[in-house]
């Protein structure tokens, strides 16, 4: 199975049906969304400028897209006079080429990774086994999807599929460890056994960026377990490929970011690994830095109006714990390595709205709208949502459900075609109602009838009897008329919203 | 005062009891209460379809209908929420001006009935009598673009014989979302599973909520299992005294 990439193998509905009815992965997935789901709201609640802050996080990424050139060239100035490389990446081809020329440069056999999802987006890994280069995945939840020969399903958590007996039996299987539990320090140490040989032994190191300062050329990777952090130190040479919106202009704007991240993705007050880096030193880190930037797409999506705020996205996951679309189907529904509803909004958008698969991820959503609550950045994820599902129906080909939406318009913009469509609805329904409920309809619309009850149309509509109801002062007084009327408040309709 | 009722194409057609009810509980509070025939439907199930050009004579309908009115009263919170989250928006995607700036005269005047009810009109008391166990559903749009908050629990609070219980995970989608509940249906239904488990959990006769969409959803997955509780909108609740049962 590949290692990523965004470009979904199947629909979202056929991807899903599968998803769907794996047990474990729904047991493991409630579980571990609902948890994270209170252990967010509790740590943004400590806060009480976290309102301020997210429309500050907002507005510092608007900024940092509104000025992306000029940025990019400071960044490229700043992190070259501090002796690092700078390369441009139009699309994942070249960035993967990049990589890889680089790791064979040095002859190197494995790299070892830091988790990084811009990586997984340009399908790093197989491109540079094509060049016999092998990728050695250091954070803990990449190792096991790896290992597995599995795909990431969580941006965070890639591995919030699996439960510890699964890991348990995959490292006994392809580590060799002699575990006997799958106790969580136990299943650590067997990967901190593996890792640790990877560290010493390693000259190339591969990482993704979390930012990029202008300023001062300044790579942030934020992290939980430190294995990214012997990454970035440890070993001579170092890649970094950063998607081009990682940039922010100055120092203090990380600081707003660090305090949003950590919160909204692990629900912690402060993650326990903040790595940063400038250029290269002597005699400290690393001998060579490359920073491969990466366009991919989101240049376009920069170009859109109403897409590009998708580009704010901090890559914490609080939209995918909170979704319950996203809790219900998995990761893998998704068919990328940008899940839940970012990923319904950014993988469409990065293949450019050209993609049939990616396509069908906008309607993957109720339109609950709990990711935009829950988003550090205020991506309005609804209101993209919709604007794309317009986007990508005008490019189709007329087809019979644009048909039916056009004919009910027709119908709907007519009072007096509205009600002849009841009518004719509660004529034709008769051979469906049974107990007042239709229990099967054909068509589209049996998807709904598979596993709900519909009401049938009732003798009258609302109209016809507005119409034959006796005016409201012949009818006999309950008694109850005017009760509240002492309570109301002056009809000033301006002060209420 | 004057309310013109917007009662939504889905109450008009398929549950009317509920815009009785409307009409009813509003004249009980002593208001005058109108309806337009020219209404018809506000085009959310087109704009969340992606058709929004097609919904586009439905935004214009609506702003027509009731460029006049005093004050809009509608049973349903997707449909105001339609209206005042997102008729802006399709009107300024549709490169539409004039529209828009229709759309904003009539804006303010558009409430939700529960929010009408408590915010607007401070009433938390309607003199509603409804013996029942009664379980509440809050809507996403009611919670999340009308941010209605507990208004609508405040009605039910006041109710005569009324035993509210509450909802587990009552913050969780019902997984309707129009045509999300076709296209995407085997995802929408393993919502509704867990919607209806927690709703049966309750033991509540009724499940209400301000939506006849979401209860229309809830209520399809009740009826299949032959779960004996049912679905009944909030008006209906308000509009119930001793004298009147709605529901």
């Amino acid at each position: 199975m590949s290692a990523g990439g965004i470009r979904p193998a199947r629909t979202f509905q056929k991807a899903a049906k599968v998803t769907l009815a794996n047990a474990q992965m729904r047991r493991n997935l409630r579980h571990a969304t609902t948890t994270i789901r209170e252990k967010r709201l509790r740590a943004v609640a400590e806060l009480p400028d976290w309102e301020a802050l997210r429309g500050e996080g907002a507005d510092l990424k608007d900024f940092a897209m509104a000025n992306l050139g000029d940025l990019l060239l400071d960044l490229e100035a700043a992190v070259t006079s501090r002796g690092g490389q700078v390369h441009w990446a139009r699309d994942a081809e070249e960035a993967r080429e990049i990589v890889a020329r680089i790791a064979t440069s040095h002859g190197a056999r494995e790299v070892i990774k830091v988790k990084s999802i811009s990586t997984d987006e340009i399908e790093l890994n197989a491109a540079l086994e094509r060049h016999g280069v092998h990728a050695v995945e250091t954070d803990l939840a990449e190792l096991i999807v790896q290992l597995a020969e599995d795909r990431p399903s969580h941006i965070l958590v890639p591995a919030i599929h699996r439960n510890r007996a699964e890991i348990r039996d995959l490292f006994r299987r392809r580590l060799g460890a002699e575990l006997l539990t799958d106790d969580p320090k136990a299943l650590a140490e067997a990967a901190r056994v593996y890792l640790r040989g990877k560290f010493l032994t390693t000259k190339v190191a591969v990482s993704g960026a979390n930012f990029a300062v202008a300023e001062s050329g300044t790579v942030c990777v934020v992290e939980s377990e430190g294995n990214g952090r012997m990454c970035v130190t440890m070993p001579d040479v170092l890649v970094t490929v950063m998607g081009i919106e990682k940039v922010l202009p100055t120092w203090q704007d990380v600081a707003v970011f660090l305090r949003l991240l950590p919160r909204s993705s692990t629900a912690e007050r402060m993650n326990p690994y903040t790595s940063f880096w400038s250029g290269v030193r002597e005699g400290d880190g690393p001998r060579e830095f490359h920073l491969v930037l990466l366009d991919g797409g989101r240049t376009e999506v920069l170009a859109d109006e109403v897409g590009r705020q998708t580009l704010r996205c901090i890559r914490c996951s609080a939209c995918l714990n909170v979704c319950p679309v996203y809790e219900r189907a998995g990761g893998h529904a998704y068919g990328s390595v940008y899940p839940g509803p970012i990923g319904a909004i950014l993988t469409p958008q990065l293949l450019h709205l050209e993609d049939a698969n990616a396509n069908t991820l906008p309607w993957a959503s109720s339109l609950c709208g709990a990711c935009y609550d829950a988003c550090p950045v205020r991506i309005d994820i609804p209101e993209v949502l919709l604007y794309l599902r317009g986007r990508i129906n005008e490019e189709k080909p007329l087809n019979a459900e644009a048909v039916a939406f056009r004919s009910a318009a027709w119908v709907m913009s007519e009072p007096h075609r509205f009600e002849g469509a009841i009518k004719l609805a509660r004529t034709g329904q008769g051979p469906l109602v049974r107990d007042g409920a239709i229990h099967a309809l054909p068509g589209l619309l049996g998807g709904w009838t598979d596993s709900r009850d519909l009401p049938a149309f009732p003798r009258q509509s609302f109209r016809e009897w507005w119409r034959t109801r006796p005016a409201p002062t012949e009818r006999p007084d309950d008694g109850n008329a005017g009760l509240g009327e002492g309570e109301l408040l002056a009809p000033e309709r301006e002060d209420t919203r | 005062m004057r309310i013109d009722l917007f009662i939504t194409c889905l109450n008009d057609a398929l549950f009317p009891r509920t815009g009785e009810a409307t009409a009813r509980l509003l004249e009980r509070l002593g208001h005058e209460v109108t309806f337009d025939e020219n209404q018809t439907c506000c085009g959310q199930m087109h704009v969340n379809s992606g058709y929004r050009r097609e919904a586009l004579p439905l935004v214009r309908r609506f702003v027509d209908t009731f460029r006049d009115a005093d004050v809009v009263v509608a049973p349903s919170g997707s449909c105001v929420g339609m209206v005042r989250d997102l008729y802006p928006r399709v009107a300024e995607w549709e490169g539409d001006h004039a529209l828009l700036e229709d759309v904003r005269a009539v804006l303010p005047k558009v409430f939700e009935l529960s929010e009408f009810l408590v915010r607007h009109l401070g009433v938390e008391d309607v003199g509603a009598y409804y013996p029942h166990r009664v379980t509440y559903h809050q809507t996403c749009h009611a919670m999340r673009v009308l941010r209605v908050g507990d208004a609508p629990l405040r009605l039910l609070s006041n109710v005569r014989g009324l035993n509210l219980v509450e909802l587990p995970a009552v913050d969780q989608c019902c997984g309707f979302g129009g045509t999300f509940s076709v296209k995407n249906a085997d995802t929408s239904t393993a919502m509704l599973a867990d919607k209806v488990a927690s709703v049966m959990s309750t033991g509540a006769e009724a499940c209400t909520a301000g939506d006849n969409s979401c209860l229309m959803h809830i209520g399809g997955g009740l009826s299949r299992l032959r779960s004996g509780t049912r679905v009944v909108h909030l008006a209906e609740i308000l509009a119930s005294t001793e004298h009147e049962v709605y529901a």
